[in-house]
């Protein structure tokens, strides 16, 4: 590989972790709040989850299409879809754990006299944790992926060079995205998979 | 003269429009065990949940240390009631250690009396305190778990204990210790307790007094050994499944 391309697959890595970093942490944000209240609102809890199903299956290139007009070119514009696609893993994974706790340690736990907080807070959140990190994981990895579309919007990020790749029919510049972004994703993977194996010994 | 520490007044409860209790009136006196029984569906855990607040009473009232349940904040409340539940409902990431302390914790006592406590506890249901403590419920057999159930409702030194079929789900044999070692309890802490089972074996030998219930009403209260000569047809129902072949369940 042409080492003249050094530099730039640094920068547009680090641009890529951004968008990632960005989009997760606020992906996480808002679906981690949300799960918890829609634990305790079955109701509620269809459409939210009927709503995050919906956006995550608007094919991501007509996403940012429709997105676009509204916001504008650029790294926000990304990071909006991103996040409509990031949430729905988060936001399930962390419902299916906390809804997954015996139901047994909860009523023991009320019956104790903890206060719902302190439920929340000690024993739902904890035993939900490798759940949470398995949402988190599945999130971070396909937005590593889909970050590469959003160069075709103007945000940057190793997708720079794809977009290039194509265009230019350059074998070499594709694998300078293709290659990064891979490696990225099964970091990413296996790191938060072995904070997930962590969680669940404990 | 022993004092009511639990008085429930001609309460009532229905779940999803059906009855399930009806004008139920009970009162237990400091010192005693009550035990309630019944088939499955005759109301007797959800009298038990009414006591502690899990489920509320459509009508009535319940008073507990002479005060209305209505008036009590329930976290409090809940706090001075020692709760066990069929398969112990312990914290599974908790160690045995964390578990027993919980309430003593919860109610902000210093963490060196806390510990003193839990060791106290751990002896007093027949753990070795060295051996246990660390442990994680799953570590744990059955038998194993129930008492640290029980030492977990014990923590903060509450002056009710509710018990709803702690012993069902254990093999006779682990059942019949924990039966000896509830008893061996009772004799060194002198708790009331509240229980619930369907067992008329377990009732007949832990029971101070026994309430029998049938379709949500009470059907009669009685001393075991009244119970034994009492002819209504639920008790014949019950004392018949002794006489078939000596073994319940």
């Amino acid at each position: 590989m042409n080492a003249s391309l050094a530099p730039e697959i640094l920068s547009l890595s680090l641009q890529h972790l951004r968008l990632v970093a960005i989009t997760i942490a606020i992906a996480a944000s808002l679906a981690l709040p949300g799960a918890v209240l829609l634990a305790r609102r079955p109701g509620t809890r269809r459409w939210a989850l009927g709503f995050t199903n919906i956006a995550q299956t608007v094919p991501s290139l007509a996403l940012f299409g429709f997105l676009l007009p509204l916001i504008g070119i650029g790294e926000q514009t990304a990071i909006v879809a991103l996040c409509l696609y990031a949430l729905l893993p988060i936001l399930r994974n962390t419902l299916t754990g906390i809804l997954g706790v015996d139901p047994a340690v909860r009523e023991s736990a009320m019956g104790m006299g903890m206060t719902p907080r302190q439920i929340l807070w000690q024993v739902e959140l904890p035993l939900a944790a490798p759940s949470i990190v398995a949402g988190l994981r599945i999130a971070t990895v396909t937005t590593i992926g889909t970050a590469t579309i959003a160069a075709f919007i103007g945000a940057g990020g190793l997708g720079v060079f794809l977009v290039r790749g194509i265009a230019m029919m350059d074998k070499q510049a594709l694998l300078a995205g293709a290659l990064p972004a891979a490696a990225m994703a099964l970091a990413a993977d296996e790191g938060l998979e072995w904070i997930e194996r962590k969680l669940s010994a404990a | 003269m022993p004092s009511a520490i639990l008085e429930i007044r001609d309460v009532s409860c229905a779940l999803g429009g059906r009855p399930v209790l009806r004008h139920i009136d009970l009162t237990v006196e400091e010192g005693e065990t009550v035990v309630l029984l019944g088939r499955s569906g005759s109301g007797k855990t959800t009298l038990l949940k009414t006591v502690n607040g899990l489920v509320p009473a459509s009508s009535g009232e319940i008073r507990f240390e002479g005060r209305a349940a209505v008036q009590w904040d329930a976290v409090a409340m809940r706090r001075r009631m020692g709760y066990v539940i069929q398969d112990a409902g312990l914290f599974p990431h908790w160690t045995v250690e964390a578990n027993i302390g919980l309430v003593p914790r919860l109610e902000k006592w210093e963490p060196a009396r806390v510990a003193a406590r839990v060791e106290l506890l751990l002896e007093m249901v027949g753990l070795a305190p060295a051996e246990f403590r660390h442990r994680y419920p799953r570590e744990l057999s059955g038998g194993q778990r129930q008492r640290v159930g029980i030492a977990r409702a014990l923590g903060a030194d509450p002056p009710l204990l509710l018990f709803d079929e702690p012993f069902a789900a254990l093999d006779p044999i682990t059942r019949f210790e924990l039966q000896r070692q509830f008893l061996e309890l009772r004799r060194t802490v002198r708790k009331t307790a509240l229980f619930v089972t369907h067992d008329v074996r377990e009732a007949l030998l832990l029971a101070t007094r026994i309430v029998l219930l049938c379709d949500g009403a009470l059907e009669l209260v009685a001393t075991p050994p009244e119970f034994l000569a009492a002819h209504t047809p639920e008790t014949r129902a019950f004392l018949s499944c002794l006489e078939e072949n000596g073994s319940p369940n």
